[in-house]
């Protein structure tokens, strides 16, 4: 989109901010023991008040009461909601994100709070307002925007018994549809999270192909033999762009290290302890110490490495305490 | 199953963590319970139309986890008065989610305790996470 469509498509959405979505919904049913069996199985909630009247009537509830966290179900539009969107305002709004490519949708914050134990026999009636629209927003789902209703709900005698603020987010799926990336026939669940891949160019590709062979190697200058890590292409010291390599010993000292624990991006161990080691043939690299406990490692010590295979597509350079005497 | 007594209960107590498999009958089974019949929580296809590799697990169905959580900890006497939840990773088939809880402040006047809860699965990380206000009776009640 252009600015001006931009412009054009917010003005449409913003519209909608304070409208209410339609009428009220009363729920198709009265709060009901089966609904609330049905629920207490699936959540595994033991609580004896929600399906044993014995022990319901006996208890300080005075009689079978719903779990709280169903107030929003019993004015659930139910099975139409798999066919064509009942259209209130929210499915309006909605239509004009997924016309204008944000087809994507994502709860991100519920806030409920309730007022009453509903029982048996009491009637859920939905009252919801669009309360508002945020700017478009970079998310990392994608490009979005998120929505917030507020929706009260009220009893048979018009008495408010629990409240609910819902956001979503609308957003532009991040790689389009995803569907096409994944082949029909994969019924498995995704796969487990692997590091992120190490970019390899034209100038770095040799240096990470060989530590996928096993080898750790160090870029040295032909013309002064001066050894560089990062890989690039030109000398520092006599920049000469003719270079070769030498295998490292992968044997060295802790130089600096710092220990991460949050946020916990998948497919690393936490704590994650990443340290700058000099090696012995003077340059210096970025890895892991593993093998100790992160509170354990110190600056200067001596540290010797390995290549492994650290997940299923990632081979990596890893660091152990030295043995003593070695 | 007791009851919890307010008095009995420090701030920084923690609930013991529970895992939760994920499954395709889990996810399936809360949005029917709750009568989310939106596509993306029973059909793979719509899922991935939507963006994700698989159905995922309905809000309706976190909240009433986060829920249980609590009730089967505190007790058939305690009263959930609020739960704020934000929402992270999606819960998928497959995944392992478990679920962690402390107790982070008490309200002697309203005899209720704020607990941090936090559901965090295998593969993508933090799935929910939030504050459940719940009220305790006091007292020598059992």
């Amino acid at each position: 989109m252009n600015p001006e469509e931009t412009q054009a498509f917010e003005e449409k959405i913003y519209a909608f901010i304070g409208r209410e979505n339609g009428p009220p919904k009363k729920g198709h049913d009265a709060v009901n023991e089966p609904m609330i069996r049905h629920w207490a199985e699936i959540m595994g909630d033991e609580s004896p008040v929600y399906t044993d009247s014995e022990a319901a009537i006996n208890s300080s509830k005075g009689g079978i009461i719903a779990p709280p966290s169903m107030l929003q179900t019993w004015s659930m539009e139910g099975y139409s909601m798999a066919g064509d969107f009942v259209q209130d305002v929210q499915r309006g709004l909605h239509n004009v994100f997924d016309e204008h490519g944000y087809t994507g949708v994502l709860g991100t914050n519920t806030t409920t709070e309730f007022f009453r134990d509903l029982k048996p026999g009491d009637e859920v009636t939905a009252h919801t307002v669009i309360d508002s629209i945020s700017e478009q927003k970079a998310t990392a789902r994608g490009i979005g925007y998120f929505i917030e209703t507020v929706t009260t709900f009220t009893d048979q005698d018009g008495e408010d018994v629990g409240r609910q603020v819902f956001r979503v987010l609308k957003f532009v799926p991040a790689d389009g549809d995803a569907s096409a990336s994944s082949e029909s026939t994969d019924d498995e669940s995704p796969a487990a999270p692997t590091r992120i891949a190490s970019p390899r160019g034209h100038d770095n590709g040799w240096w990470w192909n060989a530590i996928d062979e096993g080898k750790m190697l160090i870029q040295r200058c032909k013309n002064c033999q001066t050894l560089r890590h990062p890989p690039r292409p030109m000398c520092g010291e006599c920049q000469s762009i003719e270079w070769d390599s030498i295998e490292s010993s992968m044997e060295g000292e802790v130089f600096s290290f710092t220990t991460l624990h949050y946020p916990k991006i998948p497919g690393y161990d936490y704590p994650l302890c990443c340290a700058v080691i000099s090696l012995n043939e003077g340059t210096r690299i970025v890895s892991n110490i593993v093998g100790i406990d992160h509170e354990d490692v110190t600056i200067g010590m001596k540290v010797k490495g390995n290549i492994e295979q650290v997940d299923e597509k990632t081979m990596l350079p890893q660091f152990y305490p030295a043995q003593a005497g070695e | 199953m007791t009851t919890l007594h307010f008095e009995s209960i420090n701030v920084g107590d923690k609930l013991p963590a529970k895992e939760v498999p994920i499954t395709s009958s889990l996810i399936v089974g809360g949005a029917v319970a709750s009568r989310d019949f939106t596509t993306v929580h029973h059909d793979k296809k719509a899922a991935q139309k939507a963006g994700l590799p698989d159905i995922f697990m309905n809000i309706l169905t976190s909240n009433g986890l986060m829920s249980s959580y609590i009730t089967n900890w505190a007790g058939p006497d305690s009263t959930t008065k609020k739960i704020d939840l934000k929402l992270g990773a999606p819960n998928l088939p497959g995944f392992v989610m478990t679920i962690t809880g402390e107790v982070k402040a008490k309200n002697e006047d309203h005899g209720t305790l704020e607990i941090e809860v936090t559901g965090e699965n295998n593969v993508w990380g933090m799935h929910m996470q939030g504050t459940v206000q719940v009220q305790l009776p006091k007292g020598a009640q059992s």
